[in-house]
Protein backbone atom coordinates (compact mmCIF):
# COMPACT_ATOMS: atom_id res chain seq x y z
CA UNK A 1 0.00 0.00 0.00
CA UNK A 2 3.13 2.12 0.05
CA UNK A 3 3.30 3.18 -3.35
CA UNK A 4 -0.74 3.54 -3.33
CA UNK A 5 -0.05 6.62 -0.79
CA UNK A 6 2.98 7.78 -2.59
CA UNK A 7 1.52 8.05 -5.65
CA UNK A 8 -1.62 10.33 -4.63
CA UNK A 9 0.54 12.46 -2.46
CA UNK A 10 2.63 13.93 -5.51
CA UNK A 11 1.48 16.90 -6.73
CA UNK A 12 0.26 15.29 -9.97
CA UNK A 13 -1.99 12.32 -7.74
CA UNK A 14 -3.21 15.20 -5.72
CA UNK A 15 -4.54 16.76 -9.49
CA UNK A 16 -5.71 13.33 -9.77
CA UNK A 17 -7.69 12.74 -6.64
CA UNK A 18 -9.26 16.44 -8.01
CA UNK A 19 -10.47 15.53 -11.19
CA UNK A 20 -11.80 11.64 -10.23
CA UNK A 21 -13.63 13.42 -7.51
CA UNK A 22 -14.46 16.37 -9.99
CA UNK A 23 -16.16 14.37 -12.58
CA UNK A 24 -18.01 12.36 -9.94
CA UNK A 25 -19.49 15.93 -8.96
CA UNK A 26 -20.44 16.36 -12.87
CA UNK A 27 -22.44 12.90 -12.66
CA UNK A 28 -23.93 14.07 -9.54
CA UNK A 29 -25.03 17.57 -10.72
CA UNK A 30 -26.64 15.74 -14.22
CA UNK A 31 -28.55 12.83 -12.21
CA UNK A 32 -29.32 16.34 -9.73
CA UNK A 33 -30.72 18.40 -12.20
CA UNK A 34 -32.39 15.85 -14.43
CA UNK A 35 -34.40 15.18 -11.17
CA UNK A 36 -35.00 18.45 -10.01
CA UNK A 37 -36.37 19.21 -13.51
CA UNK A 38 -39.85 17.75 -12.20
CA UNK A 39 -40.15 20.97 -10.17
CA UNK A 40 -41.50 22.55 -13.43
CA UNK A 41 -44.26 19.80 -14.42
CA UNK A 42 -45.36 20.95 -10.70
CA UNK A 43 -45.81 19.88 -7.11
CA UNK A 44 -47.41 16.34 -7.65
CA UNK A 45 -44.95 15.56 -10.87
CA UNK A 46 -42.22 16.60 -8.32
CA UNK A 47 -43.50 14.78 -4.86
CA UNK A 48 -44.17 12.39 -7.18
CA UNK A 49 -40.00 11.99 -7.73
CA UNK A 50 -38.55 12.88 -4.19
CA UNK A 51 -41.26 9.68 -2.93
CA UNK A 52 -40.02 7.27 -5.61
CA UNK A 53 -35.96 8.54 -5.04
CA UNK A 54 -36.27 8.09 -1.19
CA UNK A 55 -37.88 4.63 -2.12
CA UNK A 56 -34.49 3.49 -2.75
CA UNK A 57 -33.77 3.48 0.60
CA UNK A 58 -30.30 2.55 1.54
CA UNK A 59 -28.93 2.77 -2.04
CA UNK A 60 -29.79 6.56 -1.19
CA UNK A 61 -27.82 6.29 2.26
CA UNK A 62 -24.79 4.72 0.47
CA UNK A 63 -24.50 7.52 -2.44
CA UNK A 64 -25.24 9.98 0.69
CA UNK A 65 -21.70 8.76 2.59
CA UNK A 66 -20.15 8.39 -0.81
CA UNK A 67 -20.54 12.05 -1.67
CA UNK A 68 -19.62 12.82 1.91
CA UNK A 69 -16.66 10.93 1.24
CA UNK A 70 -15.77 12.60 -2.08
CA UNK A 71 -16.63 15.73 -1.20
CA UNK A 72 -14.03 15.74 1.36
CA UNK A 73 -11.31 14.59 -0.48
CA UNK A 74 -11.93 17.19 -2.83
CA UNK A 75 -12.03 19.78 -0.24
CA UNK A 76 -8.97 18.51 1.79
CA UNK A 77 -6.96 17.58 -1.13
CA UNK A 78 -7.70 21.31 -2.69
CA UNK A 79 -6.95 23.62 0.62
CA UNK A 80 -3.70 21.66 0.82
CA UNK A 81 -3.20 22.33 -3.49
CA UNK A 82 -4.21 25.88 -2.47
CA UNK A 83 -1.65 26.33 0.36
CA UNK A 84 1.27 24.71 -1.01
CA UNK A 85 0.53 26.96 -4.07
CA UNK A 86 0.15 30.39 -1.87
CA UNK A 87 3.83 29.53 -0.27
CA UNK A 88 5.42 28.19 -3.67
CA UNK A 89 6.17 31.75 -4.60
CA UNK A 90 6.85 33.69 -1.24
CA UNK A 91 7.63 37.35 -2.91
CA UNK A 92 4.77 38.12 -5.37
CA UNK A 93 5.49 39.93 -8.49
CA UNK A 94 4.44 44.10 -7.97
CA UNK A 95 3.22 43.71 -11.54
CA UNK A 96 0.64 41.55 -12.27
CA UNK A 97 -0.40 40.67 -15.83
CA UNK A 98 -2.32 37.61 -17.81
CA UNK A 99 -0.67 36.29 -20.72
CA UNK A 100 -4.03 34.88 -21.77
CA UNK A 101 -3.66 31.72 -20.44
CA UNK A 102 -6.05 32.24 -17.26
CA UNK A 103 -9.42 32.80 -17.68
CA UNK A 104 -12.57 33.79 -14.63
CA UNK A 105 -13.12 30.24 -13.85
CA UNK A 106 -9.51 28.95 -13.45
CA UNK A 107 -8.50 32.56 -11.73
CA UNK A 108 -11.05 32.08 -9.16
CA UNK A 109 -11.04 27.94 -8.46
CA UNK A 110 -10.22 27.74 -4.72
CA UNK A 111 -12.54 30.78 -3.75
CA UNK A 112 -15.57 29.71 -5.73
CA UNK A 113 -15.12 25.85 -4.28
CA UNK A 114 -14.80 27.40 -0.72
CA UNK A 115 -17.89 29.26 -1.20
CA UNK A 116 -19.83 26.54 -2.52
CA UNK A 117 -18.56 24.44 0.14
CA UNK A 118 -20.77 27.15 2.50
CA UNK A 119 -22.94 26.74 -0.15
CA UNK A 120 -24.15 23.14 0.47
CA UNK A 121 -23.81 23.33 4.02
CA UNK A 122 -26.44 25.67 4.08
CA UNK A 123 -28.30 23.64 1.11
CA UNK A 124 -28.33 21.00 3.04
CA UNK A 125 -29.15 22.34 6.64
CA UNK A 126 -32.31 24.67 4.55
CA UNK A 127 -33.47 21.07 2.55
CA UNK A 128 -32.19 17.90 4.41
CA UNK A 129 -31.89 18.23 7.77
CA UNK A 130 -35.37 19.88 8.71
CA UNK A 131 -38.75 18.32 9.86
CA UNK A 132 -39.57 16.34 7.01
CA UNK A 133 -42.69 14.44 8.60
CA UNK A 134 -45.52 17.38 8.33
CA UNK A 135 -44.25 18.75 5.22
CA UNK A 136 -43.67 17.71 1.72
CA UNK A 137 -40.54 17.98 0.00
CA UNK A 138 -42.16 20.85 -2.26
CA UNK A 139 -43.52 22.47 0.55
CA UNK A 140 -40.01 22.46 2.01
CA UNK A 141 -38.55 23.78 -1.62
CA UNK A 142 -41.22 26.77 -2.04
CA UNK A 143 -41.08 28.50 1.25
CA UNK A 144 -37.26 28.39 0.86
CA UNK A 145 -37.48 29.82 -2.65
CA UNK A 146 -40.10 31.97 -2.46
CA UNK A 147 -38.17 34.36 -0.47
CA UNK A 148 -36.42 36.81 -2.59
CA UNK A 149 -32.99 36.76 -0.22
CA UNK A 150 -33.01 32.93 0.25
CA UNK A 151 -34.11 32.70 -3.55
CA UNK A 152 -31.06 35.01 -4.36
CA UNK A 153 -28.68 32.92 -2.46
CA UNK A 154 -29.42 30.07 -4.58
CA UNK A 155 -29.23 31.63 -7.56
CA UNK A 156 -25.71 33.42 -7.26
CA UNK A 157 -24.66 29.94 -6.06
CA UNK A 158 -25.84 28.24 -9.35
CA UNK A 159 -23.67 31.02 -10.93
CA UNK A 160 -20.64 30.24 -8.89
CA UNK A 161 -20.66 26.59 -9.48
CA UNK A 162 -20.87 27.34 -13.52
CA UNK A 163 -17.87 29.14 -13.32
CA UNK A 164 -16.12 26.58 -11.71
CA UNK A 165 -17.23 24.02 -13.62
CA UNK A 166 -15.97 26.04 -16.85
CA UNK A 167 -12.60 25.65 -15.83
CA UNK A 168 -13.03 22.31 -13.76
CA UNK A 169 -14.68 20.17 -16.63
CA UNK A 170 -11.75 20.64 -19.50
CA UNK A 171 -9.23 20.21 -16.81
CA UNK A 172 -9.48 17.24 -15.56
CA UNK A 173 -9.65 15.62 -18.47
CA UNK A 174 -6.38 17.25 -18.96
CA UNK A 175 -4.97 15.90 -15.21
CA UNK A 176 -6.05 12.61 -16.93
CA UNK A 177 -4.31 12.82 -19.49
CA UNK A 178 -6.40 12.87 -22.32
CA UNK A 179 -5.42 16.46 -24.16
CA UNK A 180 -4.92 15.53 -28.01
CA UNK A 181 -5.56 18.18 -30.64
CA UNK A 182 -7.93 15.94 -32.31
CA UNK A 183 -10.58 15.83 -29.31
CA UNK A 184 -9.36 18.60 -27.01
CA UNK A 185 -11.54 21.47 -28.49
CA UNK A 186 -14.75 18.95 -28.07
CA UNK A 187 -13.68 18.46 -24.90
CA UNK A 188 -13.73 22.20 -24.10
CA UNK A 189 -16.90 23.25 -25.79
CA UNK A 190 -18.48 20.17 -24.06
CA UNK A 191 -17.11 21.80 -20.81
CA UNK A 192 -18.34 25.43 -21.85
CA UNK A 193 -21.97 23.81 -22.50
CA UNK A 194 -22.26 21.52 -19.46
CA UNK A 195 -21.35 24.78 -17.08
CA UNK A 196 -24.16 26.77 -19.23
CA UNK A 197 -26.67 23.68 -18.77
CA UNK A 198 -25.85 23.44 -15.07
CA UNK A 199 -26.43 27.46 -14.56
CA UNK A 200 -29.86 27.87 -16.46
CA UNK A 201 -30.63 24.62 -15.42
CA UNK A 202 -30.28 25.18 -11.57
CA UNK A 203 -30.76 29.05 -12.11
CA UNK A 204 -34.14 29.09 -13.59
CA UNK A 205 -35.53 26.81 -10.30
CA UNK A 206 -35.37 29.97 -7.79
CA UNK A 207 -36.60 32.69 -10.83
CA UNK A 208 -39.74 30.32 -11.43
CA UNK A 209 -40.78 29.33 -7.56
CA UNK A 210 -39.86 32.66 -6.42
CA UNK A 211 -41.73 34.96 -9.62
CA UNK A 212 -43.61 31.93 -11.36
CA UNK A 213 -45.44 29.93 -9.66
CA UNK B 1 11.50 52.52 -39.31
CA UNK B 2 14.24 53.15 -36.75
CA UNK B 3 13.55 56.32 -34.05
CA UNK B 4 14.54 56.97 -30.86
CA UNK B 5 12.62 56.57 -27.45
CA UNK B 6 12.74 57.21 -23.89
CA UNK B 7 11.89 54.91 -21.24
CA UNK B 8 11.43 55.06 -17.22
CA UNK B 9 12.68 51.72 -15.84
CA UNK B 10 11.65 50.66 -12.69
CA UNK B 11 14.13 47.81 -11.90
CA UNK B 12 14.17 45.17 -9.20
CA UNK B 13 17.66 45.94 -6.84
CA UNK B 14 19.02 43.32 -4.34
CA UNK B 15 22.47 43.40 -3.26
CA UNK B 16 22.23 39.64 -2.21
CA UNK B 17 20.07 36.22 -1.37
CA UNK B 18 19.34 36.68 1.60
CA UNK B 19 19.37 40.91 1.72
CA UNK B 20 16.15 43.18 1.22
CA UNK B 21 15.38 44.45 -2.30
CA UNK B 22 13.59 46.78 -3.71
CA UNK B 23 12.43 48.44 -7.25
CA UNK B 24 14.76 51.28 -8.45
CA UNK B 25 13.96 53.78 -10.96
CA UNK B 26 16.21 54.77 -13.67
CA UNK B 27 15.65 57.22 -16.89
CA UNK B 28 16.93 55.41 -20.29
CA UNK B 29 17.41 58.31 -22.71
CA UNK B 30 17.59 58.11 -26.35
CA UNK B 31 16.97 54.43 -27.09
CA UNK B 32 17.12 52.93 -30.43
CA UNK B 33 13.74 50.98 -31.57
CA UNK B 34 16.45 48.74 -32.84
CA UNK B 35 17.99 47.68 -30.11
CA UNK B 36 17.23 44.60 -27.98
CA UNK B 37 16.05 44.90 -24.28
CA UNK B 38 19.40 43.37 -23.21
CA UNK B 39 21.36 45.68 -25.30
CA UNK B 40 18.85 48.60 -23.60
CA UNK B 41 19.56 47.63 -20.19
CA UNK B 42 23.63 47.59 -21.18
CA UNK B 43 23.30 51.46 -22.37
CA UNK B 44 22.13 52.32 -18.92
CA UNK B 45 24.10 50.31 -16.78
CA UNK B 46 27.25 51.79 -18.77
CA UNK B 47 25.51 55.37 -17.74
CA UNK B 48 25.10 53.95 -14.16
CA UNK B 49 28.67 52.50 -14.28
CA UNK B 50 30.13 56.03 -15.55
CA UNK B 51 28.30 57.28 -12.63
CA UNK B 52 30.16 55.21 -10.24
CA UNK B 53 27.29 53.14 -9.02
CA UNK B 54 26.49 49.33 -9.07
CA UNK B 55 25.41 48.63 -12.70
CA UNK B 56 21.94 45.65 -13.09
CA UNK B 57 23.22 42.59 -12.83
CA UNK B 58 21.35 40.17 -15.08
CA UNK B 59 21.80 36.88 -16.92
CA UNK B 60 22.51 36.46 -20.45
CA UNK B 61 24.82 34.76 -22.90
CA UNK B 62 24.16 33.53 -26.56
CA UNK B 63 21.59 36.81 -26.78
CA UNK B 64 20.38 34.76 -30.28
CA UNK B 65 17.60 33.02 -27.61
CA UNK B 66 18.66 29.90 -27.69
CA UNK B 67 20.45 29.42 -25.01
CA UNK B 68 17.94 30.01 -21.85
CA UNK B 69 20.27 32.25 -19.74
CA UNK B 70 18.31 35.48 -19.81
CA UNK B 71 14.81 36.16 -18.76
CA UNK B 72 12.82 38.70 -16.39
CA UNK B 73 9.56 39.57 -15.81
CA UNK B 74 8.92 43.08 -17.86
CA UNK B 75 5.27 44.59 -16.88
CA UNK B 76 4.04 41.19 -15.52
CA UNK B 77 5.01 39.35 -18.64
CA UNK B 78 7.99 36.50 -18.50
CA UNK B 79 10.22 37.58 -21.32
CA UNK B 80 8.41 40.57 -21.88
CA UNK B 81 5.05 41.13 -23.98
CA UNK B 82 6.03 39.77 -27.26
CA UNK B 83 5.23 36.11 -27.83
CA UNK B 84 7.39 33.10 -28.40
CA UNK B 85 10.48 35.46 -27.55
CA UNK B 86 13.44 35.31 -25.43
CA UNK B 87 14.26 38.47 -23.59
CA UNK B 88 17.22 38.97 -25.69
CA UNK B 89 15.67 38.94 -28.60
CA UNK B 90 12.71 41.42 -27.45
CA UNK B 91 13.01 44.68 -29.19
CA UNK B 92 12.79 48.02 -27.93
CA UNK B 93 10.01 48.74 -30.71
CA UNK B 94 7.69 47.03 -28.93
CA UNK B 95 7.67 49.69 -26.65
CA UNK B 96 6.39 53.40 -26.94
CA UNK B 97 7.79 56.84 -25.99
CA UNK B 98 7.58 57.60 -22.47
CA UNK B 99 6.92 54.14 -21.36
CA UNK B 100 7.24 53.02 -17.79
CA UNK B 101 8.78 49.63 -17.60
CA UNK B 102 8.85 47.25 -14.37
CA UNK B 103 11.32 44.97 -14.69
CA UNK B 104 11.52 42.23 -11.82
CA UNK B 105 13.23 38.56 -11.33
CA UNK B 106 11.93 35.50 -11.99
CA UNK B 107 9.40 34.86 -8.56
CA UNK B 108 9.12 31.59 -6.78
CA UNK B 109 10.18 29.70 -3.48
CA UNK B 110 12.52 27.11 -5.76
CA UNK B 111 14.22 30.38 -7.63
CA UNK B 112 16.45 32.37 -5.28
CA UNK B 113 17.36 35.68 -6.44
CA UNK B 114 21.02 36.03 -6.38
CA UNK B 115 21.88 39.62 -7.24
CA UNK B 116 19.10 42.10 -8.79
CA UNK B 117 17.89 39.91 -12.10
CA UNK B 118 19.67 36.93 -11.50
CA UNK B 119 18.09 34.31 -10.01
CA UNK B 120 19.33 30.53 -9.06
CA UNK B 121 17.56 27.85 -11.52
CA UNK B 122 19.46 24.99 -10.32
CA UNK B 123 16.21 23.46 -8.88
CA UNK B 124 15.87 22.65 -13.13
CA UNK B 125 19.10 20.89 -12.89
CA UNK B 126 18.15 19.12 -10.06
CA UNK B 127 15.19 17.92 -11.78
CA UNK B 128 17.39 16.64 -14.89
CA UNK B 129 19.47 14.92 -12.38
CA UNK B 130 16.73 12.97 -11.13
CA UNK B 131 15.83 11.03 -14.46
CA UNK B 132 16.15 13.40 -17.14
CA UNK B 133 18.38 11.43 -19.23
CA UNK B 134 19.40 7.93 -20.97
CA UNK B 135 21.83 5.63 -19.29
CA UNK B 136 23.04 3.56 -22.12
CA UNK B 137 26.70 2.16 -22.56
CA UNK B 138 27.54 4.09 -25.70
CA UNK B 139 29.52 1.67 -28.21
CA UNK B 140 30.40 2.24 -31.64
CA UNK B 141 27.89 4.30 -33.27
CA UNK B 142 24.47 2.28 -34.30
CA UNK B 143 23.59 2.06 -38.23
CA UNK B 144 21.44 4.91 -39.70
CA UNK B 145 17.82 4.27 -39.43
CA UNK B 146 18.36 0.48 -37.50
CA UNK B 147 15.64 1.91 -35.00
CA UNK B 148 12.73 3.30 -37.29
CA UNK B 149 11.11 6.40 -35.68
CA UNK B 150 8.02 7.78 -37.18
CA UNK B 151 8.46 11.12 -38.61
CA UNK B 152 5.50 12.49 -36.43
CA UNK B 153 7.18 10.79 -32.76
CA UNK B 154 9.99 12.65 -33.79
CA UNK B 155 8.53 15.65 -34.37
CA UNK B 156 6.40 15.42 -31.18
CA UNK B 157 9.95 14.79 -29.35
CA UNK B 158 11.44 17.61 -31.17
CA UNK B 159 8.71 19.94 -30.29
CA UNK B 160 9.30 19.00 -26.70
CA UNK B 161 12.99 19.30 -26.85
CA UNK B 162 12.97 22.46 -27.79
CA UNK B 163 12.55 23.62 -24.11
CA UNK B 164 15.72 25.49 -23.28
CA UNK B 165 15.08 25.67 -19.39
CA UNK B 166 15.13 29.44 -19.35
CA UNK B 167 12.13 29.02 -16.52
CA UNK B 168 9.81 31.44 -17.78
CA UNK B 169 7.36 28.51 -17.44
CA UNK B 170 7.66 28.73 -13.62
CA UNK B 171 7.87 32.54 -13.60
CA UNK B 172 4.89 32.61 -15.64
CA UNK B 173 3.06 30.36 -13.38
CA UNK B 174 0.10 31.60 -10.77
CA UNK B 175 1.52 28.64 -8.51
CA UNK B 176 5.23 28.88 -9.52
CA UNK B 177 5.18 25.42 -11.06
CA UNK B 178 7.86 23.59 -12.95
CA UNK B 179 5.42 21.34 -14.63
CA UNK B 180 5.82 22.42 -18.31
CA UNK B 181 9.66 22.22 -17.87
CA UNK B 182 9.65 18.82 -16.08
CA UNK B 183 6.55 17.51 -18.63
CA UNK B 184 8.88 18.73 -21.81
CA UNK B 185 11.88 16.75 -20.33
CA UNK B 186 9.90 13.60 -19.76
CA UNK B 187 8.00 13.81 -23.04
CA UNK B 188 11.29 14.02 -24.91
CA UNK B 189 12.66 10.84 -23.37
CA UNK B 190 9.37 9.20 -23.33
CA UNK B 191 8.67 9.50 -26.95
CA UNK B 192 11.46 8.04 -28.34
CA UNK B 193 12.83 3.96 -28.02
CA UNK B 194 16.00 5.00 -26.33
CA UNK B 195 13.63 6.69 -23.53
CA UNK B 196 11.27 4.29 -22.73
CA UNK B 197 13.30 1.66 -20.75
CA UNK B 198 13.40 4.21 -18.11
CA UNK B 199 10.00 5.90 -18.67
CA UNK B 200 8.07 4.58 -15.48
CA UNK B 201 10.99 5.13 -13.09
CA UNK B 202 12.30 8.69 -14.71
CA UNK B 203 8.45 9.77 -14.35
CA UNK B 204 8.26 9.12 -11.11
CA UNK B 205 11.58 10.57 -9.87
CA UNK B 206 11.38 13.63 -12.01
CA UNK B 207 7.77 14.30 -10.23
CA UNK B 208 9.03 13.38 -6.79
CA UNK B 209 11.99 15.63 -7.25
CA UNK B 210 10.36 18.20 -8.42
CA UNK B 211 7.72 18.66 -5.30
CA UNK B 212 10.37 18.79 -2.97
CA UNK B 213 12.15 21.26 -4.42
CA UNK B 214 9.19 23.42 -3.64
CA UNK B 215 7.63 24.19 -6.87
CA UNK B 216 3.71 24.93 -6.81
CA UNK B 217 1.28 22.52 -7.91
CA UNK B 218 0.15 22.59 -12.04
CA UNK B 219 -4.19 24.41 -11.85
CA UNK B 220 -4.21 24.06 -15.74
CA UNK B 221 -4.03 28.05 -15.99
CA UNK B 222 -2.41 27.84 -19.23
CA UNK B 223 -0.23 30.91 -18.27
CA UNK B 224 3.07 28.76 -18.72
CA UNK B 225 2.53 27.81 -22.69
CA UNK B 226 1.33 31.00 -23.08
CA UNK B 227 4.56 33.07 -21.96
CA UNK B 228 7.06 30.02 -23.40
CA UNK B 229 9.56 31.64 -25.67
CA UNK B 230 9.64 28.04 -27.43
CA UNK B 231 5.70 27.65 -27.11
CA UNK B 232 5.66 23.96 -25.74
CA UNK B 233 2.21 23.29 -25.55
CA UNK B 234 0.79 21.80 -22.21
CA UNK B 235 -0.14 18.60 -24.09
CA UNK B 236 3.19 17.94 -22.44
CA UNK B 237 1.62 18.06 -19.41
CA UNK B 238 -1.36 15.89 -20.31
CA UNK B 239 1.42 13.07 -21.35
CA UNK B 240 3.36 13.73 -18.11
CA UNK B 241 0.73 13.08 -16.38
CA UNK B 242 -0.22 9.49 -18.83
CA UNK B 243 3.33 8.85 -17.81
CA UNK B 244 3.00 8.91 -14.37
CA UNK B 245 -0.13 6.84 -14.05
CA UNK B 246 1.53 4.36 -16.42
CA UNK B 247 4.35 4.20 -14.18
CA UNK B 248 2.50 4.12 -11.07
CA UNK B 249 0.08 1.41 -11.78
CA UNK B 250 1.16 -1.17 -14.22
CA UNK B 251 5.12 -0.63 -13.97
CA UNK B 252 6.98 -2.14 -10.84
CA UNK B 253 8.51 0.71 -9.94
CA UNK B 254 7.84 1.35 -5.96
Amino acid sequence: MYWLTKTFTTSIGKKILMALTGLSFCGFLTVHLIGNLTLYGGQDLFNAYVEHLHSLGPVITLFEWGLLLLAIIHILTGSILFFQNLISRPVRYKVNKNAGGRTLGSATMPYTGFILMLFIIFHLFDFHFVDHTNQTVYQIVSNSLSQIGLATIYLVAVIIAAVHISHGFWSLFQTLGANHPKYMPTIKNIGILFSLIIGIGFGFIPIFIAFIV
Amino acid sequence: MTKAINLTLKVWRQQGPDLKGRLETYDAKNISTDMSFLEMIDVVNEKITLEGKEPIAFDNDCREGICGMCGAVINGRAHGPEKGTTLCQLHMRQFSDNDIIVIEPWRAKAFKVIKDLVVDRSALDKIIQAGGYISVNTGGAQDANSILVPQETAELAMDAAACIGCGACVAACPNASAMLFTSAKISQLALLPQGKPEAARRAIAMTRVMDKLGFGNCTNERECEAECPKEISITNIARMNREYLKASFISTVQ
